[in-house]
């Protein structure tokens, strides 16, 4: 590939180790983050999410290994590179005793904004993140909601290239979290966005690319698609049936292609819900349908529940080896 | 430089817009009115020396109380991570908050201004030699309590905590003054603590008297200090 045609890197993090003591938090991460793209960062808790991204945005040095952002080393060029980032952490720090615009333009500010330049900027920004309203109040009388629209309007008031998002939809309401996962899209069309979550869907949703984290180490990066379709893995399959539990049970698992069945009682007299595991690429839910009505009972639910990236993660992170059960 | 503006102005901002910054003026200017009064009610002296000798010791605990949200209250709130992610070095920082703090010190000192005029209005003639250099001498200790107020405050998250470390080390630094009494005997350590003491050269100052070697030994203090601070905040960013 030659240099034009290649994708320029906006984050470059190259075997970075970081040591709390002895507790290493962070071992031989390395990945690359292209000018517009949107990187999901997946990982349990205590994964070493947010120490990566306080890495990548300059607050702590790593123990080993290096950062560049937008073309600049993070250790020897700080302040240049740190120019080019706008950084929402987790716990969205604001300034209570402030109001929105205030807060607003002492961040951009500091991040050498001024003149008209800066007002118009800060303006588009309180009208991106429909904040109108609330532009002259104190940031202390807003809800947890707005404050996180705050949080991402100082992010990205300085219309940095970079905008590293730490669990941007954390703690806030349903609704909200709707709009903010919209609002990282559009962002995404003129910002290169690494973000962090432990919602998979939601990394599904928003991002081209995920790098799942577990302990420290990258366990895959890949598209959500292909890491899907990677590990495959057994289809899995949910069945509601009304019917005697045993012989509804017992009759789905002699179906080929089927591995195993999981059947609950539920609240229902009479009706059996069923979790099923069967061997990839092969359908056998018409089959199922079929053995279930010929036996004339009803089948009220057949609902293919496919390989979640939830299921990647978790098997991913907790070492399980489906292939071997198969 | 814009950066150091920039956070002293908002600091500034900060004390003006919350109650604590008035409460702590109202209550300087009303106990060191007493000073003021009662040196002249014994003297009969048009002199602020009263006020002068009230007002430092006043200043020994309101620079720490002044000064102990500046980088505690960032901590507590997060607030410093994004300072330190923002394209701002640590010593703009230090420079920023002290700045916002020293605005306010001076704006209390400005509001006696009406001591002074009262000796003028009274029928007194008082020298004004020893009010300028008494002035003076207020923002330079001023300047070297809130450094060491600004130091506390970059240590600790809790606020309390931090103004009682930075009154615990004012406090020394004046015991430190009154050590030289009990060293008589041993010559270097008299003459050092001499050299260093607060209360001789606070009385210089109340004399009428700027002398280098103070200006210097308080600079010296308060850049110490802001230097501290300021690597106090780095060493944040290696935990």
């Amino acid at each position: 590939m030659t240099t034009s045609t290649a994708p320029q890197v906006m984050i470059g993090v190259e075997h970075i180790y970081k040591r709390y003591g002895d507790f290493p938090a962070v071992e031989d991460i390395s990945f690359e983050v292209y000018k517009g793209e949107v990187l999901g960062f997946l990982g349990p808790n205590g994964a070493g999410k947010t120490t990566t991204m306080r890495i990548l945005t300059g607050y702590m040095p790593p123990s080993e290994g290096r950062v560049t952002i937008a073309g600049h080393d993070m250790f020897t060029e700080s302040l240049a590179a740190r120019k080019h980032i706008g950084y929402l952490p987790e716990t969205v720090p604001l300034y209570t005793d402030m109001t929105v615009r205030a807060y607003l333009n002492y961040q951009a500010t500091l991040k050498g904004m001024k003149g008209a330049h800066k007002q118009a900027r800060i303006d588009d920004v309180i009208h991106r993140l429909r904040l109108e309203d609330y532009a002259d109040s104190h940031i202390s009388k807003l809800s947890k909601g707005y404050r996180q629209r705050v949080g991402i309007g100082q992010a990205i008031v300085h219309e940095p290239d970079v905008l590293v998002l730490d669990e941007p939809t954390i703690g806030i309401d349903p609704i909200q979290v709707v709009e903010t996962r919209q609002l990282i899209k559009d962002l995404g069309k003129d910002h290169t966005i690494i973000l962090s979550s432990h919602i998979l869907p939601e990394v599904s949703m928003i991002c081209q690319r995920v790098i799942i984290i577990n302990e420290g180490h990258v366990a895959a990066m890949d598209t959500p698609e292909n890491l899907s379709s990677r590990l495959g893995g057994p289809d899995h399959l949910r069945m509601t049936v009304r019917g005697p539990a045993r012989e509804v049970a017992a009759l789905v698992r002699d179906q080929a292609g089927v591995i195993t069945v999981d059947a609950n009682n539920t609240a229902y007299e009479g009706v059996v819900r069923l979790e099923v595991i069967c061997r990839p690429g092969r359908d056998v839910r018409p089959q199922l349908a079929a053995a279930i009505v010929n036996h004339k009972w009803d089948l009220l639910e057949l609902q293919a529940i496919g390989m979640s990236l939830e299921e990647i993660f978790l098997r991913l992170t907790t070492k399980e080896d489906y292939d071997a059960d198969a | 430089m814009r950066n150091i503006l920039t956070i002293a102005r908002k600091e500034a901002q900060t004390y003006f817009g919350s109650p604590m910054a008035y409460v702590i003026a109202a209550v300087f200017l009303a106990v060191s009115s007493v000073f003021f009064i009662s040196d002249l009610q014994s003297t009969e002296l048009a002199r602020l020396t009263g006020f002068l000798f009230g007002a430092i010791v006043l200043l020994t605990v309101i620079a720490p109380l002044l000064t102990m949200r500046l980088v505690a209250e960032e901590l507590k709130l997060g607030t410093l991570e994004l300072l330190m992610t923002a394209p701002v070095r640590e010593v703009e920082i230090v420079l920023g908050k002290f700045l916002g703090a020293f605005a306010i010190l001076f704006a209390m000192l400005l509001l006696t201004w009406f001591y002074p005029l009262i000796l003028k209005l009274g029928g007194g003639e008082p020298d004004f030699g020893p009010v300028l250099s008494g002035y003076t001498g207020l923002l330079l200790f001023g300047s070297a309590f809130m450094a060491i107020g600004l130091l506390a405050s970059c240590v600790t998250s809790n606020q309390i905590l931090s103004a009682v470390v930075g009154l615990g080390l004012l406090l020394l630094l004046w015991l430190l003054s009154a050590a030289g009494a009990l060293v008589q005997n041993v010559e270097w350590a008299k003459g050092l603590l001499g050299y260093i003491s607060l209360t001789n050269l606070y009385v210089d100052f109340l004399r009428g008297v700027i002398d280098t070697k103070a200006v210097v030994f308080l600079a010296s203090i308060t850049a110490t200090m802001l230097f501290a601070a300021t690597r106090a905040i780095e060493a944040r960013r290696w935990r």
